[in-house]
């Protein structure tokens, strides 16, 4: 006998575990699919919580979620091969409660946001996996999975099955992912004493540090590197669009070798234990890569909608608040005794429209083309930088006037008075 | 048919490391998982009441989060789940798991007479293959252990054929029921669990037993109390390291470089020099 739902949610990552939550505890009969032995076996992101979106969902997550360390310090790393030329924020105020933002561990995160969505009233099933989207003319009406008598029936589904989303793409609601619109990522965890972490990074209690890392560490392609401290270990990643790993033939695993062993990255990892080591697709085509996301009996949520700011490194956030906001969208429509029509559905994407989400997305919908055709912002000018800050440092008897000179040639000769002045629209576009 | 599968929630062994320092094993953040030997029991529990008609309940005696074993088991098709959990079961050693886990077959058995007892090999954690044993003993049952094929059951004359592996062959035999049965590794293989078994599993409600609904007075029976095993040291063995050596001679040639390894062997192993001595002599 086939079971009917009033809504099947594809996917326990944070979007689809926010909307699950939402939506079971206004009292809807919600099934959640997940393919993964457990939630967050699957789930790789960086990995940095977001407090606010989390809030508007679970007010009181702090109570008992699984969290690292509060960030108080940012540092931003602009990279050569030999130097790094930094800007760091630290603030005394980001170490007072309630905390902005945590680095967590997403295993033991997701199986807790999993826990409330249980506890909340949803049914979760894992070890399952969506194959197709049950078609009634053009409404989806259920799921069929790769389970003997698979087929579960409900009034709407919600996609939140990552960045592939193969059942978007089955279905047609979306094109192939292209390879110019997503990022390859890879990360390792290495362990330390929490002794060694707080006194190479200057902290102590659960306070921590983030290192965004941009420049020659990339190879001229277009993405970053990080580094996160946790409770116990180290987070270090790169990421590039995967349109350059391919053009440039570097293999992710490399680029990070590489990293780790930057003279200004190896120091801080020394004497760890590499423990875990992880691979992820990022959807980072912004405003201009965002596919339809509602339809009849369907809507699309996180990474499977492309929802990632790519410039401010935020992701899960977007996707528990496009979750949250689906739910909230389809407890509007329950409550007035309206059907799931993509006529309805549409209030889902107004009230995107109108949240942090599309204005943020839209703002830097220029960004990715500009960076991508640019690849001087990642390597020439890091490079440009740090020789510029060597001359002024260096003290060898030459008079500070004729090495401003010098640094002036060296900028001109390498991207010529037009190009210069070419870069600073091109940067001015892409963060107007 | 009414058979009993016992299992056991163990941390998954391919993940499982041993502290440098404190020799102890380091069980944070390591999943756990149904002992593997005990899926075949389990697989092969089904297969019977495929066959047969009747019921398969699934028992295990452990922490409450054991709930999640069971819960697995039922996915792949088990009626019912019992977890006997008490913290008078702390501690306990093989006696006194036997022990309690004996009481709590004799408890299901009122209620419907056990024909059949399965249980893995052995445990992948604690590698002993004594409970099942302990359990047949302690309920005066057949006890068939080391089965690699349950040939057949016939329910009318109640026996069962099967084939134990023993040294230098298989052993094929028979015996009445109620029997127990202990199973070997890559018997079968496990089913994919149906949709509709996997929706039962996520709401089946469980059976939790404390030490009274296992039918227990005797506290001194079970746990530590009953426990007469005592873990005196714990020690992760040495890694081997075996150094290769490359020989070389000057000339290269093969006569000088078999001259420089026998020379080698001989001032290594003097007593291999003297046995050649006498060989020639």
């Amino acid at each position: 006998m086939a079971e009917k739902f009033d809504v099947i949610v594809v996917g326990a990552g944070p979007s689809g575990n926010a909307a699950a939550y939402t939506l079971a505890k206004s009292g809807l009969k919600v099934l959640q699919l997940e393919r993964g032995e457990y939630p967050g076996s699957k789930n790789v992101q960086g990995a940095i919580l977001y407090s606010d979106a989390l809030e508007r969902i679970i007010p009181d997550f702090r109570d008992d979620a699984p969290l690292e360390r509060h960030i108080i310090e940012q540092r931003m790393w602009m990279m050569d091969d030999e130097s790094y030329m930094g800007a760091h924020y630290r603030s005394n105020t980001f170490n007072k409660p309630p905390y902005n933002r945590y680095t967590i561990i997403r295993a033991q995160f997701d199986k807790w946001f999993s826990q409330k969505v249980q506890e909340a009233g949803a049914l979760l099933i894992c070890e399952t996996t969506v194959s197709d989207l049950i078609m009634d003319d053009d409404r989806v009406i259920g799921v069929q999975t790769d389970r003997m008598g698979g087929s579960v029936f409900a009034d709407l589904v919600i996609l939140a099955d990552g960045v592939n989303s193969v059942l978007a793409r089955k279905a047609g609601f979306r094109p192939e992912l292209n390879p110019g619109d997503v990022a390859l990522a890879v990360k390792e965890i290495h362990f330390m004493p929490q002794e060694t972490i707080e006194s190479r990074f200057n902290l102590s209690g659960d306070a921590g540090v983030v290192i965004e890392m941009v420049g020659k560490i990339t190879k001229g392609m277009m993405g970053t590197g990080f580094l996160y401290t946790n409770k116990e270990s180290l987070t270090i990643g790169v990421g590039c669009m995967l349109s350059d790993f391919k053009k440039q033939a570097v293999s992710p695993h490399q680029l990070l070798e590489d990293l780790k062993g930057h003279p200004s990255v190896k120091p801080l990892l020394e004497g760890g234990e590499m423990k875990e080591y992880a691979a992820h697709l990022i959807p980072e085509g912004g405003y201009k890569a965002i596919p339809q996301i509602y339809g009849n009996g369907w809507l699309v949520v996180g990474d499977s909608g492309m929802f990632v700011n790519s410039v401010h490194r935020e992701g899960s956030n977007l996707a528990m608040t496009t979750g949250r906001i689906a739910a909230e969208t389809v407890i509007g429509l329950a409550q007035e005794g309206l059907p799931f029509t993509a006529r309805n559905l549409a209030a889902y994407r107004t009230a995107l429209d109108n949240s942090f989400v599309m204005k943020d997305l839209k703002k830097y919908k220029n960004l990715p083309g500009i960076f991508h055709s640019n690849p001087q912002f990642f390597t020439t000018y890091p490079d440009l930088m740090s020789q510029a800050a060597q001359t002024m440092l260096t003290v060898n008897g030459i008079d500070k006037k004729s090495k401003e000179r010098e640094i002036r040639r060296s900028f001109t000769h390498k991207r010529s008075l037009f190009g210069l002045m070419g870069d600073a629209f091109k940067m001015w576009r892409a963060f107007e | 048919m009414h058979i009993v599968v016992c299992i056991k929630q163990v941390p998954d062994s391919a993940q499982i490391r041993v502290h440098p320092v404190t020799n102890t094993i380091m069980r944070q953040g390591v999943p756990a998982v149904v002992n593997p030997y005990d899926l075949f029991s389990l697989e092969e529990a089904l297969r019977l009441k495929d066959i047969h008609g009747g019921c398969v309940t699934v028992i295990t005696m452990g922490p409450p989060q054991a709930e999640a074993a069971l819960r697995k088991c039922i996915s792949y098709g088990a009626d019912e789940a019992i977890l006997v959990t008490d913290r008078a079961f702390a501690g306990a050693d093989t006696l006194a798991t036997s022990f309690a886990l004996a009481a709590a077959i004799n408890q299901i058995s009122k209620n419907q007479a056990v024909d059949m007892v399965f249980c893995g090999k052995q445990t992948i954690d604690g590698d002993t293959a004594q409970v099942g044993p302990g359990i047949a003993k302690r309920m005066d049952m057949q006890l068939l252990t080391y089965v690699s094929q349950v040939d057949s059951v016939d329910t009318t004359s109640r026996t069962i054929q099967v084939q134990r592996r023993a040294e230098g062959g298989v052993q094929v035999l028979t015996t009445q029921l109620p029997c127990l049965v202990t199973m070997l590794e890559g018997t079968n293989e496990m089913r994919f669990a149906t949709m509709d078994n996997m929706f039962r599993a996520a709401r089946h409600q469980l059976k939790i037993w404390d030490r009274v609904a296992a039918g227990i007075e005797d506290v001194s029976k079970i746990g530590l109390k009953g426990s007469p095993t005592v873990v005196s040291k714990v020690f992760a063995p040495q890694a081997k390291t075996q150094r290769a050596e490359i020989i070389e001679s000057e000339s290269g040639e093969p006569r000088d470089l078999a001259l420089t390894l026998v020379s080698k062997l001989f001032t290594q192993h003097p007593s291999a020099s003297e046995a050649v001595v006498k060989q020639a002599a």
